[in-house]
């Protein structure tokens, strides 16, 4: 948090509400549990999502989003190079990892590969990077599981992935991976369940720039931040178990990010336990500013539900609802929306929290004449916020919060997507767009650019697009008066089958 | 066999008329006829407006935002000029008469050859003053959604007027354009082509437009990046692979920023990047934001054909793509003046990199060169100027000969 200039400010701005405000009391007592009203807002969920996701669940809490596994199975045994198969993989091959330590870094752009640990008396397949390997695993391809395995000693992130959609993070231990543990980016529709992730100096699990995820049934300790969900939509954080790292669930807007939003978050039945750990945040990022102790921090999110959570022994406040002009790191951004909006805070177990409060908090509190450790703080504006039965806490900052108007998110099973079916890209279409891209370049109907006109290429193959399709592969000088074509083998078979066929095709 | 023979010939046949036709076109087409048919990758829609048609089209992107990874969809592009306005903006782009004292055209400082840059550290206007930044790249500009270093316009229109009425730049006002734009009977004529519906004098706004329009025609995306990254990882080499790696990982940050697949993610950050010995501290988006906390900030510029736009930074202070990669390893803030206060970038921090790693981030950068889509000089200018006019007063008159590389706009 800011120093003794920003909290004189808060403190101002806070006497002006307090002025103004007349102490509440709720008219009706409040509804609590299952029994009140369901959230209505978010995402919407489609009857065939549902069903789907139903479906999906039947075998415990497993969440599939990747969509059915290949059939094209490899196994790499100890001794042996997990990147090695993946670069001879084609997509839909699950490649099976024995037990064993691997000093890698693995990068799949691909679609549809399964990097799977076989776990053999409890011993799971460790990639170690020994504090000289970047990351452990990049993706950018989709429908990419990576499951069973053990990570450590990376200096980047133990996987991060770079806009895949439709992943599946599980069953993995990471520890000590460096900046992120699990660090999906600009990626739609992923599961990240039943990982152990520890000693991270940043975030152990942080979705970046993503929609619709699901991150539930891990374990997060001793990192800065337990899981951060950052300029991110339709999130569903749940049944984690989120102890001793300095802030446990974060929801963030960061200013200067070219996605510009985080809304519809559900943080809900999460254990937030003693997330006292002290700050080893890399100078200058914005967890750095985060004071030990923070349960759970909303910083200019929108819509964030907090509900059913155990939230007991974080020493500087259970939750805390802020924006930009209060946070300490963060740079200006005219597109960013610095205020949390609507922020409901529902019915959350809160024991024990704020028994070693900072300096402005503390301050805030007395503007308020409030007693005791805080557990709600509200800092900075936060319009259409609301609260159940805010007097069972010690709170400071939410007299202006309305009673919440529904109890609730049992409605809101996830977020997720049915299984997206793989990009199915008409030939005919990818012809017609690598001619324009490429071929255009060098070749117009009639006249001469760099390569001959196409009505000659035409009286010349007529019929015989394959003749085309086989010579830009590997072409040969055939003209004097022009250059030697460059080949064209980075274009697969059927799509310059497809370019030869439109080139053959024009008319002008 | 002679039906083959007989496609041979008729392809020769053509190929003579082809010939013909070249030899017979400024006779008989116009000397400065606009072109009627889109610039590669472009597609003429039902309107007759050219469209951009690209491979990564076929893929999404989160947000619409064109943003991350591999097989992911480009930003929105600045398309839907006709090929009239966009040959039209080709010889405006070229043609010294836009400048005050007719020395200097658009491609003085963004030549063709140089990257769409000038290989300077900065830029030297009309009257042969530093200009006091460098000269960004063109290529896939219609990307972009905001202009200058420090973000002061918001569409390429906008930009147009800074160099041209910037006294120090190009030098010329609207009166003057206007009216030397007018007194040609040759625009006259191309203006009318290029807008058809519009008055009988040449209005300024359309000089913005077609300068807009050629400029949203220069696309580079079928480097051999974009091969690997379309599914063809034959295209790069190990090396190169490895660099893309350190490029993107975590430790180096790169991509976070540089975000492909424009290699730009469009944003302000400040880096507190060093300026020239001698230079003083330019605040860039500070001054176009008010806003302290953006002092030394400037917009990520692309990469993509960064290989050929040496020196590097907004005012030339790294001289290699070697030396601008080892600024990011030289620890957070250490080229800050003393004294002065910046909210340094999060992703800027310590990142240790070994040498290899920015030699192998060179490589990797290096395979972002693409200009398969260099589209030609003209060979002459309606003005009947030099095309291209003055490259660099300090450079010898041999080297500022434009040369011509027509490759036939005659469609």
């Amino acid at each position: 948090m800011k120093k003794a200039v920003a909290a004189g400010v808060l403190i101002a701005a806070t006497a002006l509400v307090a002025g103004c405000s007349k102490e509440e009391t709720p008219a009706a007592p409040p509804a609590s549990g299952a029994a009140g009203a369901s959230y209505e807002g978010g995402f919407k969920v489609e009857a065939q999502q549902a069903a789907q996701v139903a479906e999906a669940t039947k075998s415990g809490n497993i969440k599939a989003v990747a969509g059915p596994a290949g059939t094209a199975v490899v196994t790499v045994k100890d001794g042996e190079s997990i990147q090695a198969a993946v670069t001879a993989a084609q997509p839909g091959t699950t490649i099976r990892i024995m037990p064993g330590t691997y000093h890698e870094t693995v990068y799949i752009d691909k679609d549809n590969i399964r990097l799977i640990g076989v776990i053999e008396g409890g011993k799971r397949p460790l990639l170690d990077g020994e504090k000289k390997l970047n990351d452990a695993v990049l993706y950018s391809g989709n429908n990419v599981v990576i499951e069973n395995l053990e990570f450590r000693n990376y200096k980047g992130n133990g996987i991060m992935g770079q806009a895949g959609n439709n992943f599946e993070i599980r069953n993995n231990v990471i520890v000590d991976t460096g900046v992120y543990g699990i660090f999906p980016q600009l990626g739609t529709n992923g599961v990240v369940e039943h990982n152990v992730v520890s000693g991270i100096a940043d975030a152990a699990i942080y979705i970046g720039m993503s929609d619709n995820f699901h991150v539930a049934h891990n374990d997060v300790f001793d990192s800065v931040a337990g899981i951060e969900i950052e300029n991110s939509r339709h999130a569903i954080v749940e049944n984690n178990y989120v102890h001793n790292n300095t802030g446990g669930l974060l929801a963030f807007i960061t200013p200067g990010l070219p996605i510009k939003t985080t809304y519809d978050v559900i943080f809900r039945n999460n254990f937030v336990v003693g997330n006292n750990h002290p700050n080893f945040g890399a100078p200058g990022s914005t967890v750095a500013g985060i004071p030990p102790g923070t349960g759970i921090l909303v910083m200019a999110a929108d819509d964030v539900i907090i509900e059913g959570n155990i939230i007991s022994d974080n020493k500087n406040i259970g939750i805390l609802v802020t924006d930009h002009a209060n946070a300490p790191n963060v740079t200006i951004d005219p597109e960013s929306e610095p205020n949390s909006d609507r922020v409901a805070i529902l019915n959350n177990m809160m024991l024990n929290n704020g028994y070693e409060t900072i300096p402005e908090l503390k301050a805030l509190m007395l503007t308020e004449f409030k007693q005791g450790n805080p557990d709600i703080a509200r800092v900075g504006p936060s319009p259409g916020s609301c609260i159940l039965d805010r007097d069972r806490y010690v709170t400071v900052g939410v007299k202006d919060f309305a009673e919440c108007s529904f109890s609730n998110t049992a409605d809101k099973l996830t977020y997720l997507l049915p299984p997206v079916p793989p990009r199915e890209i008409d030939l005919a279409d990818r012809g017609k767009v690598a001619y324009m891209g490429i071929c255009a370049g060098c070749h117009i109907y009639t006249g001469r650019m760099i390569g001959p006109p196409v009505q000659v290429i035409q009286a010349l193959y007529m019929d015989n697009p394959q003749g085309i399709a086989d010579y830009i592969a590997a072409p040969t000088k055939k003209r004097d008066d022009y250059p030697e074509m460059p080949p064209q083998d980075y274009l697969d078979p059927e799509t310059r089958l497809e370019v030869a066929k439109y080139m053959l095709s024009r008319k002008n | 066999v002679r039906v083959k023979i007989a496609s041979l010939l008729a392809a020769s046949a053509l190929l003579a008329g082809v010939a013909l036709l070249f030899a017979a076109r400024g006779a008989h087409g116009g000397e400065f006829a606009l072109a009627g048919a889109c610039p590669p990758s472009f597609e003429a829609n039902a309107a007759g407006r050219c469209e951009l048609r690209n491979l990564y089209e076929f893929y999404d992107s989160l947000q619409g935002a064109g943003l991350g990874g591999t097989k992911t969809h480009l930003p929105d592009h600045r398309d839907g000029f006709t090929p009239q306005q966009i040959d039209l903006g080709r010889y405006l782009f070229f043609d010294p008469l836009l400048s005050g004292d007719r020395s200097v055209s658009c491609a003085s400082c963004h030549h063709p050859d140089r990257g769409f840059s000038d290989a300077r550290a900065r830029s030297v206007g009309i009257d042969g003053a530093d200009v006091g930044r460098a000269a960004p790249t063109l290529w896939n500009v219609g990307f972009l959604k905001s202009f200058f270093w420090d973000a002061r316009a918001k569409t390429l229109e906008e930009q147009a007027q800074g160099p041209l009425f910037s006294p120090h730049e190009m030098g010329a006002t609207p009166e003057k354009l206007h009216a030397d734009l007018n007194a040609n009977a040759t625009y006259r004529e191309l203006f009318a082509d290029a807008f058809p519906d519009a008055g009988p004098q040449i209005a300024l706004d359309e000089v913005y437009t077609a300068i807009a329009a050629f400029q949203s025609s220069l696309i580079s995306l079928n480097s051999r990046y974009d091969r690997y990254a379309q599914g063809f990882h034959a295209a790069l080499t190990e090396r190169e692979i490895a660099g893309l790696n350190v490029f993107r990982s975590f430790v180096a940050r790169c991509s976070e920023c540089h975000t492909p697949p424009l290699f730009t993610n469009q944003q302000i950050a400040v880096l507190g990047t060093p300026e020239p010995p001698g230079r003083a501290l330019d605040v860039g988006a500070e001054k176009t934001f008010n806003a302290p906390k953006l002092k030394g900030g400037f917009k990520v510029p692309t990469l993509r054909n960064i290989a050929l736009t040496a020196p590097y930074n907004h005012s030339g202070a790294f001289s290699t793509l070697r030396e601008t990669a080892a600024f990011y390893t030289g620890g957070r803030g250490h080229a800050v003046p003393p004294g002065v206060q910046m909210q340094i970038h999060w992703h800027i921090w310590d990142p240790k990199l070994a040498d290899d790693e920015l030699d192998l981030l060179v490589d990797f950068m290096k395979t972002l060169t693409d200009e398969s889509l260099k589209p030609a000089i003209p060979a002459r200018v309606p003005s009947g100027l030099a095309p291209v006019g003055r490259l660099d007063p300090t450079r010898s008159a041999v080297a500022d000969t434009a040369q011509s590389n027509d490759k036939g706009a005659s469609s």
